[in-house]
């Protein structure tokens, strides 16, 4: 009796050693932190090293236009390039989880893992010399006499779309292959033969089973977007309006952790907020997304 | 469990450079780009045995990496001189300077005194002199004509013009407005209404610029290939690109160049002081401070070392900054607490505009 308790007690010790670095990080790295942030969002200078609590923040990003402008473009933006990202994605995850067989599936596999080998800062100053007015494509552009001058391909909402749909499209593909190669092929069979179109077929058997893949591969890629920094301050330049930059700008370059903190927040809840309304309109559950990609 | 602990916080410490034996053998210098030679760190170390490590930053990311840490992670920090007193009253990230321990006599007398003035807060030191230079326009003069800050948002330059979005630029347009920034830093209501006239300005002229530049190479680059052919950009770039390129030159602007003067400025948590003075006294030498010259390009604070200049440098400072220019440098006095977050306010409406 007393050697089964003292082993019971045992495994939870060892179960609690072995949750322990994770409890470590989410405590010491997560919730500590941001709940010092949640405290600096709620406060308001008044004088040098006097604060007061203060909705000041929050309501400077509702009384600014400029701040919503930011913050809604942000999220129209991330949300754009999670829809390219899934169409681009698809035919690709098809082909690698239900057309190619062995070597040529991880091949292609690998072919769209290699870009990540390199460090996002690298991906991205690559597309600036591609892209920029003295670069690779403006002058290609012109020896093919399609236009008379290089033109500058950088600086365009739609350079910032192109980087971030390069940046995530690995982490739309990895989910979407999982949930894929798990759809059995005789149904796809048995569809045709019953005579579906080739539409119907992906509308009523593909996208359902794939849905909880796409549903993953969504919220991945729009978090990462969403959080982004580097690629749409590189390629956007002076018009990139990115939301998480005026977040930087407020830390670093105005001293106003306040007002940074602040910004994070409704970030986080801008984030939080779409996820939620994305599994409501698809009818997910977040666990069960999370376990079947 | 507790030496499990125990040894994960150790080893915290270790990583985070808590080997204070060391302490006197390192020191670490949170700087602008080219500010610490590389040959100066090799002499430094073969004199004194202490090795340098650099970190590269600029105002705002010194201020912002030292108020994080209560002024801790660094020995020495070299902000510009009206950058220091806003940022120890609001934080407090440095330690006054013990000018005992500096060989005051190695300075120019008019420098340290300007520094002296700017810097001190309740009667103690916390600034010396450094480097010194201007903010003008950079020009390709085969491609582009520019005697103002406000030429670069002439309509002939469209796209071809660069600035940085930052107060620079703001004081530059300001002074090309006609008006006097720096003598309404005491008047919040008139600098608030200037600097809102100035974000318009800037709005206006938004179009007509390249990009918005955040660091040298990019500025530099975006000259060279041709893509930029006029920008508001500091003197020693200027005169880097004019050694590769005669046809570019820096021009002092009609409305005055702005004059900055970068400082030895001691971090609040430093360890190595000790270091940090030697640093200081070995680095304003005439014949280092010459070296440090010729590498940056610009002039010292030491006492006799721009006679040691190279003559190209020498006759390029001449050209560029005639006596008339040079008397209408435009000074920055210390930023007075508040006026950042007017700037910075209007900083957001530029870069959200179209």
């Amino acid at each position: 009796m007393l050697e089964a308790g003292t082993r019971r007690w045992q495994a939870r010790l060892m179960l609690g050693l072995f949750l322990m670095p994770a409890v470590l990080w989410l405590v010491s790295l997560i919730i500590l932190p941001h709940l010092d942030l949640a405290i600096l969002s709620f406060r308001e200078r008044v004088a040098p090293r006097e604060y007061r609590a203060s909705l000041e923040q929050y309501r400077t990003f509702f009384a600014e236009p400029l701040y919503w402008h930011i913050f809604v473009r942000t999220a129209l933006m991330s949300a754009i390039a999670t829809l390219l990202t899934l169409l681009i994605a698809f035919p690709i995850a098809w082909t690698i989880a239900k057309l190619l067989r062995g070597r040529a599936s991880s091949l292609l596999f690998v072919v769209c893992l290699i870009p990540f080998w390199v460090s996002e800062t690298v991906r991205t100053l690559g597309w600036m010399i591609l892209l920029r007015e003295s670069g690779v494509l403006p002058s290609l552009l012109v020896k093919l006499g399609i236009t008379d001058v290089p033109i500058e391909l950088l600086y365009r909402d739609s350079t910032i779309l192109v980087g971030l749909v390069y940046t995530s499209l690995l982490f739309m593909v990895v989910p979407l292959v999982g949930s894929l190669e798990s759809l059995d092929n005789a149904l796809i069979e048995a569809a045709y033969d019953l005579g579906a179109s080739g539409w119907s077929v992906l509308r009523k058997i593909v996208i359902p089973h794939a849905a909880p893949g796409i549903t993953a591969g969504c919220i991945v890629v729009f978090m990462m977007t969403l959080g982004n920094y580097l690629t749409p301050t590189l390629l956007g330049g002076k018009n990139s309006q990115w939301f998480t930059e005026q977040i930087y700008t407020q830390f670093i370059t105005r001293f106003n952790w306040e007002q940074g903190a602040a910004f994070g927040f409704l970030l986080l809840l801008l984030s939080t907020s779409m996820v939620w309304v994305g599994l409501r309109l698809t009818g997910q559950r977040f666990g069960e997304v999370m376990r079947r990609s | 469990m507790r030496r499990l602990l125990a040894t994960i916080l150790s080893l915290a410490v270790l990583a985070s450079g808590g080997a204070r034996a060391d302490d006197a053998k390192r020191l670490r210098i949170i700087s602008w780009a080219d500010y610490v030679p590389a040959e100066l760190i090799a002499l430094f170390k073969k004199e004194t045995g202490i090795q340098v490590e650099v970190t590269l930053s600029n105002n705002e990311e010194m201020i912002s990496k030292l108020r994080a840490t209560g002024g801790a992670g660094f020995d020495l920090a070299q902000p510009s001189q009206d950058r220091i007193l806003a940022a120890q009253r609001e934080f407090g990230i440095y330690k006054p300077i013990d000018l005992t321990k500096v060989k005051l006599d190695q300075f120019v007398p008019t420098l340290l005194e300007t520094v002296r003035k700017n810097t001190t807060l309740d009667g103690k030191a916390y600034g010396l002199p450094y480097l010194w230079g201007t903010d003008g326009i950079v020009i390709n003069t085969k491609k582009a004509k520019a005697a103002d800050y406000l030429d670069l948002c002439k309509p002939e330059l469209k796209g071809k013009t660069a600035v940085r979005l930052k107060r620079p630029t703001m004081m530059a347009f300001a002074f090309a407005l006609g008006k006097d920034p720096f003598a309404l830093y005491g008047d919040v209501k008139a600098y608030s209404a200037l600097m809102d006239e100035v974000g318009k300005t800037m709005i206006a002229c938004k179009a007509n610029l390249k990009f918005f530049y955040d660091n040298k190479d990019q500025l530099l680059n975006g000259i060279r290939s041709g893509e930029v052919t006029a920008a508001m950009m500091w003197d020693t770039g200027g005169w880097v690109l004019n050694r590769e390129n005669p046809d570019i030159q820096y021009v002092a602007p009609k409305s005055g160049a702005l004059g900055w003067l970068d400082t030895f400025a001691l971090p609040a948590k430093g360890r190595n002081d000790a270091g940090a003075y030697a640093w200081i006294n070995f680095t304003m030498r005439p014949e280092i401070a010459a070296k440090i010259t010729h590498v940056v390009g610009s002039f010292t604070a030491s006492k006799g070392a721009d006679q040691l200049a190279d003559a190209k440098l020498k006759a390029q400072f001449a050209a560029s900054l005639p006596d008339a220019a040079l008397k209408n440098i435009k000074w920055y006095p210390a930023i007075p607490p508040g006026l950042e977050e007017i700037e910075g306010r209007v900083l957001d409406r530029v870069k959200a505009a179209n």
